[in-house]
């Protein structure tokens, strides 16, 4: 080889390896090559952290709305109440008034709670819907009339997220000293014979004091403009200053303060007000005696999220505190979710009507498209003449597939609603939008799939006689079937998760009807989280996240099922 | 000759004494244009029935561009545009009056690449006669798939699976599977653009023995580089170069004897 360099002409040299300038460019080359392989590697791992972050969370957010609390209550069903004529007709028997069973029920459960509010309060436990499970099961077992029928009554939406632990925690301080209630009912006062209230007296003065602290600053901020306000802050700061510098003196609680209460002999005390070793308020449920309680035997109680901040009061949390500790109190699936429409009522509240709204939508867009779609795309490449004509309708195809998706929502306005006079919200209307929004993509993918598809495939058809029909429909596309069902799935993806055409047309609407047919007004599932999340109920939140999860879950399905039909069609060939 | 019998029982039946000396295909005054390019200049050939043909000439001289205006194939390139008269039998091909996928029936065509379709080994053979209602009942179809088969020599290969891909055989077996496929649509002429290009010596052997058994029932045409390849299969020769017909004569006196200087030189080695 070097001997050879010697006769040959400078330019063709063979390249000398073992140079220092030819080492450090292959150096550099290998540098660069990790380099990129390294940039890919970050790029990855990003994309993997966001992805798991984001449905991690909405994973976290959304699995509690599969679950919901319903309390199981014995309820004496009167034929009086139910069939007074012993028709054992299901339509009678649904028309009964459940919910004042059902209400009378927990009444029974819950003995001794007086007074309209408390009343208020512990029917407000249950759903409106909550005697849905009743009506039915005696519409379909007329012998249960006349029995006690034990079975669930669903909670409200906000006893449920307080019984998902969310709402506030409950701290359990065993008392030291012997206890002795005033009375079993109405006002009364606990004395104790130790100082069992004191470290709660010091925690409200605590509070108290950190309450002053942000006073403070909000005088500062009234300082400066509003001065009849400023003094009215002033004066409140004096008032709490000295309330905290008196220790031991008794406090006022109020319901910015954690609550406090007593569970003594039976019963439950909401304290109003505490002393180191006395404490008086109100019996909300009552004691069985007024007798002494020993040390140990009765507790302190420490909600420690102030009322105010909660949506559930003292009265719904003990009430429900104690139903728990009956076993009245049951988790299961939360198969409304996946029964109902959409509601007003959280608890009520199902994804079925927009999960069904949204298949019968995609299946008016796939029997539209799907046909065509690749019979446009079949034309345009394999028989369309190629002059000026054919080369704008390219464009425009192309052209079309970038238009906001909002726009055909407005040309579904114009032309399906108020031209052809089709109706509002309709899943029908829904699917011609759609599928003027997916053909674009589907007569691009399908073309290039049949471009994919090599050419000798079709001259060997032909070479064998085959007509030029023949050769496209026999054998280019089948070969170009999979790259157009990928086109076409993906469409249909793209389809599921639109929501601003839908708004156009009426389908971002609240129905709470599950719809039977095409023309039945439906809304889909991206507007139907559209709707919830708009929502301020906090179990409405979660709600959003597990629909999110229903539609990621559609999504999969409907990729899964595009890998598996390419894998089918694949193996024929 | 028993295709030609099938596919049109009287009046031609003199062809099937099998004399060389009748041409099969006749071509006068051939031009052909790719858009602006002139591929073929003035081209008249004559080719004879039941014997083999073969084009040569260097790369881009339009041999193959002559031989797929036989059966018409070059109709697929929109900016291919032919002038001039290409018979086959005495009838004009680009009379509009004809039926072009009669024709290809007719004029079967190999091609370099093998292309068998991506179906079963019996589809790959059975497709063509289907399309041509060839057959009446499914035992004929077997029955000619099966001979197609065995006079492609490749029936001892594949007859236990019948039902596999036929883009899963060698490379020579799916050129061989091709040259059956042709064959199973009973055409009278068969052309080869370089059939052998993509094949090993073994396979390449495989097919030219074909070509010589296939050559008393067909006509055949073929495009090959392989000059050793022209001598051993081909009893006429036309030289090309640069879209011209230089030479056409029996393939012993081209080789032996070439008149013109650039088949000298070509023969030779001196340029190609």
């Amino acid at each position: 080889m070097t001997d050879m360099s010697a006769t040959t002409p400078a330019g063709l040299a063979p390249s000398d390896v073992t140079t220092d300038a030819f080492k450090a460019r292959v150096r550099k080359r290998y540098r660069s090559e990790a380099l990129f392989r390294a940039y890919g590697a970050i790029a990855l791992g990003i994309t993997a952290i966001f992805v798991i972050s984001v449905v991690t969370d909405i994973v976290r957010r959304g699995l509690p709305a599969f679950w919901t609390h319903s309390l199981v209550l014995d309820v004496p069903v009167s034929a009086d109440a139910v069939d007074p004529q012993g028709t054992k007709d299901p339509a009678v028997i649904r028309r009964a008034d459940y919910f004042t069973m059902a209400r009378d029920a927990l009444r029974a459960t819950v003995p001794g709670v007086e007074g309209r509010v408390p009343r208020r309060k512990l029917d407000g436990l249950l759903s409106s819907g909550a005697a849905n499970d009743l009506r039915e099961l005696l519409a379909a077992d007329p012998s249960l009339i006349g029995t006690t029928v034990k079975t669930r009554f669903l909670l409200s939406d906000d006893s449920d997220l307080y019984l998902k632990g969310s709402e506030t925690e409950i701290e359990r301080f065993p008392a030291r000293g012997i206890g002795t209630p005033s009375g079993a009912t109405g006002e009364i006062t606990i004395l104790t014979s130790s100082n069992d209230f004191a470290d709660d007296l010091v925690r409200v003065k605590r509070d108290l004091a950190e309450r002053i602290e942000g006073l403070k600053v909000e005088l500062r901020r009234a300082e400066r403009g509003d001065a009849a306000r400023a003094e009215r802050i002033k004066a409140e700061i004096a008032e709490l200053d000295a309330r905290v510098n008196q220790p031991g003196v008794a406090e006022t609680l109020d319901e910015r303060l954690p609550s406090l209460l007593v569970a003594i002999n039976g019963g439950v005390v909401k304290l109003s007000r505490i002393g180191n070793a006395e404490a008086s308020g109100t019996v909300i449920l009552p004691l069985k005696s007024t007798a002494d309680a020993g040390a140990g035997a009765w507790e302190v109680l420490t909600y420690t999220v102030p009322e105010s901040n909660r949506k559930l009061g003292d009265l719904e949390i003990t009430f429900l505190e104690r139903l728990k500790s009956e076993g009245r109190v049951e988790q299961h699936f939360n198969t409304i979710f996946f029964t109902a429409g959409d509601s007003r009522e959280a608890e009520l509240a199902g994804i079925l009507g927009a999960l069904m709204g949204s298949i019968l939508m995609l299946s008016v867009t796939l029997a539209l498209c799907l046909p065509i779609g690749v019979l446009a795309a079949v034309y345009l490449e394999e028989f369309a003449p190629k002059n000026w004509f054919t080369d704008i309708i390219e464009i425009n195809i192309n052209n079309l597939a970038a238009v906001p998706s909002i726009v055909f929502g407005l040309l579904g306005l114009a032309v399906f609603l108020n031209f052809f006079g089709l109706p509002r919200s309709a899943p029908l209307v829904g699917g011609l939008v759609l599928a003027l929004l997916v053909l674009p993509t589907i007569i691009i993918a399908s073309r290039a799939a049949l471009k994919a598809v090599p050419p000798s495939i079709k001259e060997a058809a032909l070479g064998v006689g085959a007509s030029k029909q023949q050769a496209v429909f026999h054998h280019v596309l089948p070969l170009a079937m999979p790259g157009i069902m990928t086109g076409t799935i993906i469409g249909m993806a793209h389809a599921l998760g639109e929501t601003a055409p839908l708004l156009m047309i009426g389908m971002l609407a609240f129905i709470v009807d599950v719809p039977t047919g095409w023309t039945s007004s439906a809304t889909a599932l991206p507007a139907q989280l559209f709707i919830w999340s708009d929502l301020p109920e906090a179990a409405f939140q979660a709600k959003t996240a597990a629909g999110i999860m229903v539609l990621l879950v559609l999504l999969f399905v409907m990729n899964g099922a595009a890998i598996w039909l390419r894998r089918r069609f694949e193996r024929r060939w | 000759m028993q295709t030609t019998m099938e596919r049109a029982p009287a009046g031609t039946s003199p062809k099937a004494a099998g004399v060389t000396s009748t041409n099969k295909v006749t071509a006068r005054g051939v031009d052909v244009y790719y858009g602006e390019k002139h591929a073929i200049k003035n081209l008249s050939i004559d080719v004879p029935q039941n014997a083999i043909t073969a084009f040569i000439g260097p790369s881009g001289c339009g041999k193959s561009t002559f031989l797929r205006c036989i059966n018409r194939m070059n109709d697929t390139i929109p900016i291919c545009r032919v002038t001039g008269k290409i018979e086959v039998d005495g009838r004009d091909i680009y009379d509009p009056k004809i039926d072009v996928v009669e024709l290809r029936a007719r004029v079967g065509m190999v091609f370099q690449k093998p292309n068998p379709f991506p179906k079963s080994i019996f589809e790959n053979i059975a497709y063509g006669p289907k399309i041509h209602g060839l057959t009446s009942s499914k035992a004929e179809l077997q029955q000619l798939v099966e001979t197609s088969l065995q006079r492609a020599g490749l029936w001892e290969e594949v007859k236990d699976r019948l039902a596999d891909p036929g883009t899963g055989l060698s490379g020579g077996q799916q050129q061989r599977l091709c040259i059956a496929r042709a064959i199973a649509t009973k055409p009278d002429v068969i052309l080869m653009d370089e059939p052998c290009s993509a094949l090993d010596p073994i396979a390449t052997a495989k097919v030219e023995e074909l070509m010589v058994e296939l050559k008393r029932n067909f006509t055949i045409v073929i495009v090959t580089h392989s000059m050793a390849q022209a001598q051993r299969v081909s009893q006429k020769t036309a030289f090309f170069h640069l879209g011209t017909l230089v030479e056409f004569g029996d393939t012993t006196q081209i080789f032996n004897a070439p008149v013109d200087k650039r088949t000298q030189d070509y023969i030779g080695g001196r340029f190609g």
